[in-house]
């Protein structure tokens, strides 16, 4: 049995013999293309990620939050990015980046945790299925579905489901022995489920001994870790992420300042990271819903609607914000009080998603998101 | 899984070594509820009353003030990584505190009431301040209460003040509130209302998601709470400091009558929102929120309706008196399905394997820090909405091999003696044969233990 150890014994060589190797279930994916899928959890609010600083609602709104947006970095005569979002902002003038706003999954209440089971089941309701709408774009994609693997140590809803898919994270706890290594296979040898997750762990832990990462919270190093595993040709194609901390009910300015300058680095690193390979790659940043237009009575805003939702990479056809803007006046808003969506988010998903891996668009819409009434949003990629 | 063998293990929080094994598990459990201890001596002067909770709140914010007002930057650093470091050691010394009650717990099936009513009422240490109180509050509002009263449990446990700091109520002022009109008045930028804790009283505390309240409701009590928030505001007007450690400020209450669930409540200022909580208490639709919880931790990701009605029936019948829905639980042949029902959390892993090695005096932080790498860093779930309690959450792969890796840890310091004599008491009656078999053959005993503990015996319950 090819062990860790051993496989480092192979250098350079060893993180391409883990992938391919004859227990490794990684095999060559039919597809080049790369995803990465970062979920902003908490409801992350889209007036703040691209403030539309060209409608004269913002100001009657958020005038005390207007002047952030002096140095920040102009997308259209409309929009400005978060000026933390530097780098993200020179992706953006260099065509590799696009904001979809006023966007909302087809979910209407304000709940966080029924929103994000909505936004990841991709069911017609909260807590109706138990897979994954990534999961099932796995399935499309080949017959043996591309590698992936979600960067957190439980399964995150998205990639649950029939696609084998893994987990990983860095941990600081001394390597097992290989002693006892060799024995658990033998102890689940009658449990399908435990020896199934712990082939899948063997397989994602040849990946940690390719890498310095100790600590996912530290943006940077989550940024690289996800493009070193996207880079790799034998490695993974699709990667999960959450980014949490954005439900900012109080003191938002600072809270979200620093949210993302973390988001900004992560991509920054993952740029970096990644290299070449970006050419192909779209990385996808959503969140389960927007949040209120106007201040709330602690500096923050409450739970909303419509915001925003972001696409990066080399496939995407950016340098824009796609929008049917709704406007912030009074009688514009979504229940007097929240950002009217006029996208709906799966469709933005089902489109960008089928045009990147050449897939039928309505066809995923439906396998992804179910009893949506809305057309796949196509343009997005290329 | 023999009866035992499910007291001792989806009951309880695994054998604890040298213990007798219970003669009629159910009478072993129902026991377990009247002799639970609220305050056992290992939680020292940790289980903050009024008082004391009061003073640590208005210390943190003081030493704030201070650090803010020091002109000078090297001296404000420095402050702020001994606040930081004093953050770290206080936390790490409460997990601590937790674990080693739960390892030495006569009680453990109580003990781990105390756990799940902890994360029903989750607070979470990636918010400010709160790697201080997330102790205290379990050890007072959590612990007090969780043999008594459903309704006193939810007065203690939403108004205590680390989940005002949480769900920024502290904060949340009345727009009409005399506050709110003097500001008004002198021109300043108005405050008002922050409707976060309003509305996961309602959606996680309470009612439920689907309990049948609306975005009015939200704000309605959003506003009867605000008054609500931690001592040490900078307010001159006076405050009603509250017996639970919370300060009611009328000051910045909004006035007047509120209308929840249909039902209008006079202004008592600070009893106002007491009230609105009594009668959510009380309401059908908690009474089936907290069984159909209680349920799936018991009897599987998706319980059996008879369960969660069987709950639902004693809840409401006695008033939501907590002994009587855990003695229904216990009762219910529901509970006792003999296969394994749920995959144990990092958490129940963790304590049932020092229960098992005789090990209660922790590293601290290393402790701490295990369980972050075990994917369960304990109180911070990230949300209010707590640990996730659905077996999905926890079987990832990379969880897994971590599991192995603290399980060899734990085996290379932990007392051994006979591992088979072992696995028969933690499996009574229930041990596989493949289980017994790679016990039987491992090379030392250490890797024996450290084998049962990572059997799939072990994972599950």
């Amino acid at each position: 049995m090819p062990t860790r150890r051993k496989i480092l014994a192979g250098g350079a060589m060893g993180l391409a013999m883990a992938a391919t190797g004859p227990r490794l279930a990684w095999a060559q994916a039919e597809s080049d293309k790369r995803l990465l899928l970062l979920v902003q959890r908490g409801a992350a609010d889209g007036l703040s990620l691209a403030a539309p600083l060209g409608d004269p609602g913002l100001a009657t709104h958020r005038a005390q939050w207007i002047d952030d947006y002096d140095a920040a970095p102009r997308l259209d005569s409309m929009f400005a990015l978060h000026p933390a979002l530097a780098d993200t902002g020179r992706l953006y003038a260099d065509g590799d980046a696009l904001v979809v706003h006023a966007v909302a999954t087809s979910y209407r209440e304000r709940s966080h945790f029924d929103a994000q089971n909505l936004l990841e089941s991709g069911g017609r309701k909260p807590f109706e299925r138990k897979d994954g709408f990534l999961n099932r774009l796995l399935g499309l994609v080949g017959s043996s579905a591309p590698p992936a693997i979600a960067l957190a140590s439980a399964m995150p809803l998205a990639l649950r489901g029939d696609q084998p898919a893994s987990t990983y994270a860095p941990g600081n706890l001394p390597e097992a022995s290989e002693a006892l290594l060799e024995r658990i296979p033998g102890l689940y040898a009658g449990d399908p489920q435990l020896a199934r997750m712990w082939e899948q762990a063997q397989e994602a832990n040849a990946l940690r001994d390719a890498s310095d990462i100790r600590n996912l919270g530290q943006a940077r190093e989550a940024g690289q870790l996800a493009g070193r595993m996207l880079a790799d040709p034998a490695g993974a194609r699709v990667v999960m992420l959450d980014l949490p901390g954005w439900d900012s009910h109080a003191g938002q300015v600072r809270m979200l300042g620093n949210r993302y300058k973390g988001l900004d680095t992560l991509v920054s690193a993952f740029r970096s990271e990644i290299g070449e390979v970006w050419d192909d790659t779209l990385v996808v940043v959503v969140t389960e819903f927007g949040r209120t237009v106007a201040i709330n009575g602690t500096n923050g805003t409450d739970h909303g609607t419509g915001g925003a939702a972001l696409l990066l990479g080399g496939a995407v056809r950016g340098g824009r914000v796609v929008s049917d803007w709704p406007g912030l006046a009074p009688s514009q808003l979504y229940e007097g009080r929240d950002l009217m969506p006029t996208m709906a988010l799966e469709a933005v998903l089902a489109g960008a998603l089928s045009d990147h891996f050449a897939l039928d668009a309505e066809r995923t819409l439906r396998e992804l998101f179910p009893g949506r009434a809305a057309q796949p949003v196509g343009g997005l990629i290329g | 899984m023999t009866p035992t063998a499910i007291a001792l293990n989806r009951f309880g929080l695994g054998y604890r070594r040298g213990d007798d094994l219970p003669l009629d598990p159910r009478a072993d459990l129902k026991a377990q509820v009247a002799a639970f201890d609220p305050a056992p001596p290992e939680l020292g002067n940790r289980a903050l009353d009024g008082e004391e909770l009061r003073r640590t709140v208005e210390d943190i914010f003081a030493y704030r003030d201070m650090r803010r007002s020091t002109s000078d930057t090297e001296e404000r650093e420095e402050m702020q990584r001994l606040r930081a470091r004093s953050n770290r050691e206080t936390y790490a010394g409460d997990v601590a505190r937790r674990a080693r009650v739960a390892i030495e717990s006569n009680t453990p099936f109580m003990e781990r009431m105390v756990h799940f009513w902890a994360n029903h009422f989750a607070v979470s240490t990636d918010k400010t301040h709160l790697p201080l109180l997330a102790g205290p509050f379990e050890f007072a509002a959590i612990r007090l209460h969780v043999g008594g009263f459903f309704a006193d449990l939810l007065r203690a446990a939403a108004l205590h003040p680390a989940m005002l700091a949480y769900l920024d109520q502290s904060r949340s002022q009345g727009p009409d509130s005399k506050a709110a009109r003097n500001r008004r008045r002198r021109g300043r930028p108005e405050r008002g209302l922050n409707e976060n804790l309003g509305r996961e009283i309602l959606e996680l505390h309470t009612l439920g998601v689907d309990g049948g309240y609306a975005q009015e409701d939200v704000i309605e009590l959003a506003k009867a709470l605000t008054g609500w928030t931690v001592p040490g505001m900078p307010f001159t007007d006076p405050s009603e400091p509250q017996p639970n450690g919370a300060n009611f400020y009328a000051f910045i209450h909004q006035p007047g009558v509120r209308r929840v669930m249909g039902r209008n409540y006079p202004d008592t200022g600070a009893r106002q929102a007491l009230a609105i909580l009594d009668d959510l208490a009380a309401h059908p639709s908690t009474a089936r929120f907290i069984a159909t919880k209680l349920a799936r931790h018991f009897a599987g990701d998706a319980p059996p309706s008879t369960l969660v009605d069987r709950l639902a029936d004693a809840f409401l019948g006695s008033g939501g008196h907590l002994p009587t829905v855990y003695e229904a639980l216990i009762d219910a042949p529901e509970a006792w399905q003999s296969g394994p029902v749920r995959y144990r959390q990092p958490w129940e892993w963790a304590v049932a394997v020092l229960r098992a090695s005789e090990q209660s005096q922790l590293p601290e932080r290393r402790f701490a820090m295990m369980m972050r790498d075990l994917g369960q860093q304990v109180w911070a779930p990230g949300s209010p909405a707590g640990w996730d309690d659905r077996d999905a959450s926890w079987t990832g792969s990379t969880a897994l091999l971590r599991r192995v890796e603290a399980a060899e840890r734990i085996a290379a310091s932990a007392k051994l003696d006979d591992t088979r004599a072992l696995a028969e008491a933690l499996f009574p009656g229930s041990l596989s044969r493949t289980t017994r078999q790679t016990i039987d053959w491992a090379e030392s005993n250490e890797m024996a233990f450290a084998l049962l503990m990572v059997s799939p015996e072990m994972l599950r319950r």
